[in-house]
């Protein structure tokens, strides 16, 4: 059975399935998954939205869409910076990326699987969000839930670039639920997607437009109508925040590699 | 590539190769070539740089100079970590996981790997196949980590310090393991601190100090040349290492009053001393375990050394 010159190796697609899958389980088998990163959302959304569902915020827009284009902003970034970048910092602080590095799995493979895997469990958090918004009764034309959904899953990138910087910041690993917490929570309240831009104070307002998390924001807004700023300008800067933060993910990672494996 | 290969169809190849981190020289020109079914122990202490070996062997370090080779191949390529099942030191897994799916991903990494439940039977992990990681003994975590060596079915298995933290019992289970696996002529390299651990293992013992290779053979041959008595005793007025040249000691240590060292000659180089005059008291002669017999190996190189090694 043993030959001489074994070239077998597994299809770089198939290892992708595999570790994509891997990711997945990984995620549905955190304790108090569900709870934080389905629940936290919709349980907002209970809490805020709920009450005033059918209020007009603006023209022609309800309460209950502007929340749930606020709380759809959060439930992505939430799992890219808790799911993925705290996940990441975990797989590291166990050291189970020394072990894929010794086993035939490429480190990209790793990689995009992580990449993969967390925005398919963003965009069930934010589906599940929506479907609870629109059997609740929020109504938006069918165009719209689309546009949000994909508005926001384009938002999902910067996002996903602070996580990973996040979880590859620190030589351990260990730092990062502490930094995820220090750099996200703030920015979200800022941001104004846990509590509306117009009741924020005036100083915090005037940081907004500066973060991150408001450009995400600004796309969800748009796509329900509900923006105070245009959705080109929004697009523009997200996708700055994109190279900024995905460039910082990328520098974080080269540094960790750069140390374990040079 | 420039050099030929020297050794076609061998596992291993190292070829002069150095490795420093930053100013540090982990590894100080190191050669040695490993066949097929060969079952290597590569033998020192903390920091000698058996861990820096295996990891240019399995291509997770790049070597500062020289050159390495998995299967002929270079040690990146997938198709060369294919045929290797690795046991790192320091590792881990996802712990929310349970054991039977942990198996089932890392063996699908493999292009033939052994069937989720054959290696499940091989680690002897059946009874806790459906149990989380978490909720694992220290033993049984490190047996999962010997399945997830051999789920691809490998030619060579790469063992760092496997035994690092086993108790009596299941060293000894392990160790049955290995044989067994070795015996269907594969490949075994791996890392320890104990040449008995090594000489019940292995066919071939490098031993590896500061970076280099001082030794390389058979199990027997490098017993012998450590193997002899420890000598013990404290002399007035204190000794230099200049009163004891020219005697058949090894590992000689002077602190103080006390002196000790290695012979094989334990009653010639006794009665050299004693021809000496000295006030010798407190004498012990002991047969040496083999632990102090490879450290008096080590400790006449560390004695050339300016800066002596931390102790213990």
């Amino acid at each position: 059975m043993r030959v001489g010159a074994d070239t077998r190796t597994v299809s770089l697609p198939r290892l992708l399935a595999v570790q994509i899958r891997a990711v997945l389980l990984g995620y549905w088998r955190i304790p108090l998954f569900a709870l934080f990163t389905i629940g936290l959302p919709v349980m907002f959304f209970a809490f805020f939205g709920l009450p005033r569902l059918h209020q007009e915020i603006t023209h022609h827009v309800s309460v209950g869409a502007y929340i749930l284009a606020s709380l759809g902003a959060y439930a992505v970034s939430n799992v890219l910076v808790y799911n993925v970048g705290i996940g990441q910092a975990q797989t590291r602080a166990r050291k189970l990326d020394l072990l894929q590095r010794a086993s035939p799995l490429p480190g990209w493979i790793a990689i995009a699987a992580t990449l993969v895997g967390g925005l398919v469990l963003a965009t069930s958090a934010l589906v599940v969000l929506l479907l609870v918004g629109a059997l609740a009764g929020v109504s938006l034309p069918p165009t719209h839930w689309l546009l949000l959904v994909v508005a926001l899953l384009y938002g999902a990138i910067p996002m996903l670039g602070l996580g990973l910087t996040i979880g590859y910041l620190g030589s351990s690993g260990n730092l990062a639920p502490a930094l995820a917490s220090l750099i996200y929570l703030p920015m979200a309240f800022a941001s104004g997607i846990l509590i509306p831009l117009t009741q924020l104070p005036a100083l915090v307002t005037s940081i907004a437009p500066y973060l991150p998390l408001y450009q995400v924001g600004q796309l969800g807004w748009n796509a329900v109508g509900a923006a105070n700023e245009s959705a080109l300008q929004a697009v523009f800067w997200t996708a700055v925040w994109g190279l900024v933060l995905g460039g910082l993910a990328v520098y974080a990672y080269g540094r960790d590699q750069g140390r374990k494996f040079a | 590539m420039s050099t030929p290969l020297t050794s076609p169809g061998a596992a291993v190849e190292l070829s002069d190769v150095r490795k420093n981190y930053g100013r540090v020289e982990a590894l100080r020109g190191v050669s040695v070539t490993i066949k097929p079914g060969e079952v290597v122990a590569m033998l020192g202490q903390n920091g000698a740089g058996k861990t820096t070996a295996i990891s240019l062997m399995l291509g997770m370090r790049r070597p500062t100079a020289g050159r390495v080779r998995l299967f002929d191949l270079d040690p990146g390529d997938r198709a060369a970590r294919s045929r290797c099942g690795v046991m790192l030191q320091e590792s881990g897994v996802n712990d929310v996981l349970k054991v039977r799916e942990t198996v089932a991903i890392f063996r699908a990494y493999y292009p033939h790997p052994l069937p989720t439940a054959r290696v499940l039977e091989l680690a002897g992990l059946e009874e806790v196949a459906n149990r989380k990681i978490t909720g694992l003994s220290g033993g049984q975590r490190q047996r999962l980590y010997y399945a997830l060596a051999i789920c691809g079915d490998p030619e060579a298995l790469f063992l760092d310090e496997p035994t690092a933290g086993m108790d009596v019992e299941s060293r000894r289970a392990f160790f049955g393991d290995i044989r067994r696996y070795a015996s269907e002529d594969r490949t075994v390299i791996f890392s320890t601190h104990y040449l008995e651990e090594a000489d019940q293992l292995a066919d071939r013992v490098v031993v590896i100090d500061r970076g280099v290779i001082i030794a390389d053979d058979s199990p027997a041959a490098i017993k012998s040349r450590v193997a002899g008595r420890r000598v013990t005793f404290t002399v007035t007025p204190s000794a230099t290492a200049a009163d004891f040249a020219g005697l058949p000691i090894s590992g000689l240590e002077l602190r103080d009053q006390r002196v000790r060292f290695h012979s094989s000659q334990p009653e010639q180089a006794l009665a050299a001393t004693f021809r000496r005059g000295w006030d010798i008291q407190n004498l012990e002669v002991v047969g040496a375990d083999l632990e102090e017999a490879f450290v008096s190996l080590t400790t006449n190189r560390v004695a050339d050394l300016p800066e002596n090694k931390e102790s213990k």
